[in-house]
C-alpha cells in the first residue's frame, strides 16, 4: 500500500465513521457490539482496499464488508437461519400490509383535529429504535440501509447478494412489521384513537386502506 | 416556440400521464418515497397524490416517519471510539 492508499483509506473512514457507527448501533443494538463491529471492519477494509478497483464505490463496498461482518457474526451465534437470508426465501408478497396512518387516521377530524401528525409530533427517538431493533434481521438489515443509510434498492441489492425484487419485497413487509410494532406502542402510551381497539379489530382491514379515490 | 406552443406542449405533457386510482398509488408510495420510481411512473404517482387529498395526507404521514427514521442513523461516534479508531489505523 501506498502512502496515497493510506492517505485515502483514512479520510474516508474518518468522514464516514459517524454513518458506519450509526448503522452499526442499529444492527448490534449495543453499544460494545457496535464498536467491535465498526473497528472490524475498519481492519477488513484496509487488508483488501486492493481488491477495490474504483474507489467511487468505497462506501458500498465498507457497508459490505459491514453487514456481511454482522450477518456472519449472526450465524455463527445462530441468531439466524441460513433459509432467513437465502434469495430463494417465501417472501409471502401476499401478506396484508400494516398502514399506521390508516389506524390513526380520522377523516371526520379532518378539520379539527390530526391525530396522525400528533402521533409523529410525539413519537419519540426511543420508540423508533425499539421498533427497528425488533425487527428480525432479515427485514432489519434492508431497513438500515434504505431508510438509515439511504442506499438505493440496487445497491442494497449488490451489498446482500440478493435481487432487487427481494429487497423492494423485504422492505416492504420491514415497514408493515415496523408499523405494527408502533401501532401497537401508540395504543399503549394513548398516542392513538382514544377508543380502546382488541386485537382481532386492530388485524382486520380498516375502512382507509381500499378507499376510492376523492 | 410561441407561448401558445408552448402551453400545448404542456397539456400534451399533462395528458401522457396515465390516470392512476388510489390502490395503484399506495402500491408505489414506498418507491415514490425512496426515489425508486422511472420518470413515467413518478409522474402518475405525483399526478395523483396533488388530486386525492387521502392519498396526500398518507405520502405526508410516511415522508415524515421515514424522515424520524433517517435520524435513527445519525449518530455521533463517541470521542474515544473515533480516536481507537485513528490507533487502529496507524497500526496498519
Amino acid at each position: 500500500m501506498t502512502d496515497a492508499d493510506r492517505a485515502f483509506f483514512e479520510g474516508e473512514i474518518t468522514s464516514l465513521l459517524s454513518s458506519l457507527y450509526g448503522a452499526a448501533l442499529r444492527l448490534a443494538k449495543n453499544r460494545a457490539d457496535a464498536e467491535d463491529l465498526v473497528a472490524e471492519t475498519v481492519a477488513k477494509g484496509w487488508s483488501g482496499l486492493h481488491t477495490l478497483h474504483d474507489r467511487r464505490c468505497f462506501r458500498g463496498w465498507l457497508f459490505r464488508i459491514l453487514t456481511n461482518t454482522f450477518l456472519s457474526e449472526c450465524r455463527k451465534k445462530e441468531m439466524i437461519s441460513l433459509e432467513d437470508l437465502g434469495d430463494s426465501e417465501q417472501e409471502n408478497a401476499d401478506e396484508q400490509a400494516f398502514s399506521l396512518f390508516d389506524r390513526l387516521h380520522q377523516p371526520f377530524l379532518l378539520w379539527w383535529g390530526n391525530p396522525e401528525q400528533e402521533f409523529l409530533n410525539k413519537v419519540l427517538r426511543d420508540d423508533l429504535q425499539k421498533a427497528v431493533d425488533a425487527l428480525p434481521e432479515v427485514f432489519r438489515v434492508p431497513v438500515i440501509l434504505s431508510d438509515l443509510e439511504g442506499f438505493t434498492y440496487q445497491e442494497i441489492a449488490e451489498i446482500l447478494h440478493v435481487p432487487v425484487g427481494t429487497v423492494r419485497s423485504r422492505l416492504n413487509r420491514a415497514r408493515s412489521q415496523l408499523q405494527k410494532a408502533l401501532w401497537e406502542h401508540a395504543r399503549a402510551a394513548g398516542l392513538g384513537p382514544h377508543a380502546p381497539v382488541n386485537d382481532a379489530a386492530a388485524d382486520a382491514p380498516q375502512p382507509g386502506e381500499h378507499h376510492e379515490r376523492h | 416556440m410561441t407561448p401558445r406552443q408552448t402551453r400545448r406542449n404542456q397539456v400534451n405533457t399533462m395528458s401522457d400521464i396515465k390516470e392512476i386510482n388510489c390502490e395503484q398509488a399506495l402500491a408505489r408510495l414506498f418507491e415514490f418515497l425512496d426515489h425508486e420510481l422511472d420518470a413515467a411512473h413518478r409522474a402518475e404517482v405525483e399526478h395523483h397524490l396533488h388530486a386525492c387529498r387521502a392519498c396526500y395526507s398518507r405520502a405526508e404521514f410516511e415522508k415524515r416517519l421515514k424522515g424520524k427514521l433517517a435520524a435513527l442513523g445519525q449518530e455521533q461516534a463517541p470521542p474515544e471510539f473515533a480516536q481507537h479508531i485513528k490507533t487502529l489505523m496507524r497500526r496498519f
